[in-house]
């Protein structure tokens, strides 16, 4: 399988990079969604701007209080980081299990919430820890938060020319669980459903609830109706399962292949239980 | 585009045209044809190579990408006529049948060994989901790679 032919370019710097992607190319990172697609003729760019040449596009650091993660830092690299593994839990879970070994060296976490596949993993995360992203064009450049961020399948606030420059995340205090459970589909790995939680516990009672979704409809979202079940409970069993019951509410789910829209629905709410359950054990 | 790459220590120029894949540069322009192609759509790992100390997927990778990477591919790994020890491991344990999946499955298992020495059986099945063996059974891949480990901390 053969791409279309097209034009490359390393860029030297981020200006020049998006000097070109003002005047028409796309950019790659991972390649990892974009080289599959251009092998089957599904796009078809006339010139790419390969953003890995930029090398000082791929730091995890922390900043003001937040951590904030450079577009091509690989799922690997989110994934090993001793920073992240200590202040954000979430995200180094959920680039785990993304996908497989070869995928995780390549793929970036700028790649995969710009692509914004509907099974992809980040964006539950992303939804549930409120992220930020830092947009960046020629001219101007703008932060836009998670919610607002996704819009529909394969579809974010990005506009042409822009890139994904970095994704910005909280530092929780240790009263804060978090926890990353999917399903995953057996041969590409991507969830047919995946469930993040992010929960606080004050004085025995939840204070603060965030479960972001993938996989269930065309974007990821945030299930807020289970978000304020949660708040100001004991997390009882039953306090987690009248909650999870309620993480479909209101979505149209996606149903293919792989599983019926009534058993994502299902799986949801068996996912987010899981999820609860895991990240309310693990509050220090 | 002129591109120069290093393959087990050898260096390759070559003029090629930007959707060249790496499998290809690697397969037809250097001749190693031990890195094989499987399902060309990214799910099999029988195109694993080592690129700057990372195992990829060389059927996802455009040759331009690789510009200037030192990549290791599975005949790179015997030296002077003797097996390395994941190769060895391989052997012993009969971690092959027909042996198509077999140069990828040695790289992918040598990139588990690099980043984690001692390895659970969980984590070994963990670090070979990006690669499919119709044959085996997976069971004496696994051993191959417990035995590699094992016989590294000797
Ligand atoms: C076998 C296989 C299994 C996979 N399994 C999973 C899985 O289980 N879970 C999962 O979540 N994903 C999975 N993926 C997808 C993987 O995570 C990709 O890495 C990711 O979706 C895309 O990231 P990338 O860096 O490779 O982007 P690319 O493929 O290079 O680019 C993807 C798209 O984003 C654009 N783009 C890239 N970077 C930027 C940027 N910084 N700003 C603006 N636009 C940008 C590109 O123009 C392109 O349109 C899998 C992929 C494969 C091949
Ligand atoms: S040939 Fe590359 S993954 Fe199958
Ligand atoms: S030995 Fe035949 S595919 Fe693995």
């Amino acid at each position: 399988m053969i791409a279309q032919k097209f034009e490359y370019t390393a860029p030297k710097s981020l200006d020049e990079a998006l000097h070109l992607l003002a005047s028409g190319a796309k950019p790659i990172a991972g390649g990892m969604s974009l080289i599959p697609m251009m092998k089957l003729r599904l796009a078809a760019p006339e010139h790419l701007v390969d953003l890995r040449a930029l090398k000082d596009l791929s730091y995890i650091r922390e900043a003001g209080g937040q951590l904030h993660i450079g577009a091509t830092a690989s799922h690997y690299d989110v994934e090993s980081s001793a920073l992240l593994r200590q202040k954000c839990p979430l995200l180094t879970e959920t680039a785990a299990a993304i996908g497989d070994v070869q995928v995780r060296n390549m793929g970036t976490i700028g790649g995969s919430v710009a692509h914004a596949d509907p099974a992809a993993d980040y964006p539950a995360a992303l939804q549930a820890l409120e992220a930020k992203f830092v947009l960046q064009g020629a001219k101007s450049e703008r932060v836009v938060g998670a919610t607002d961020f996704f819009v529909d399948a394969f579809t974010t606030a990005l506009e042409p020319g822009e890139i994904l420059r970095e994704v910005i995340v909280p530092i929780d205090d240790a009263r804060t669980g978090t926890s990353y459970q999917k399903m995953a589909q057996p041969a590409s790995g991507f969830a047919i459903v995946g469930v993040a939680a992010r929960v606080r516990q004050n004085a025995g009672k939840i204070s603060f609830a965030r479960l972001g979704i993938t996989g269930l409809s065309n974007r990821a979202y945030r299930a807020s109706a289970s978000e304020k079940a949660l708040e100001g409970k004991s997390s009882t069993p039953a306090d987690i399962q009248s909650a999870a019951a309620l993480v479909a509410q209101g979505i149209d789910a996606n149903s293919d292949l792989h599983a019926s829209a009534d058993y994502r629905r299902h799986l949801a709410v068996v996912h987010a239980s899981r999820a609860l359950k895991t990240a309310l054990s693990r509050i220090a | 585009m002129d591109i120069t790459l290093t393959i087990n220590g050898k260096s390759y120029s070559q003029d090629v045209e930007p959707r060249l894949l790496l499998i290809h540069f690697v397969r037809d322009v250097a001749g190693l044809t031990g890195t094989h192609m499987g399902c060309e759509t990214s799910l099999c790992g029988a195109c694993t190579v080592e690129l700057n100390g990372k195992a990829i997927k060389s059927c996802t990778m455009f040759a331009v990408q690789a510009k200037g990477a030192d990549i290791v591919t599975v005949e790179g790994l015997a030296s002077d006529g003797k097996l390395d020890p994941m190769q060895e491991a391989f052997w012993n344990e009969h971690g092959l049948q027909c042996g198509f999946c077999t140069p990828g499955m040695i790289m992918a298992s040598k990139q588990i060994l690099d980043r984690n020495p001692a390895p659970t059986e969980d984590e070994i099945r963990h670090g070979l989901e990006g690669n499919v063996c119709r044959c085996t059974g997976y069971q004496h891949i696994v051993n191959a790679v417990k035995a590699a480990a094992a016989g590294a901390g000797k």
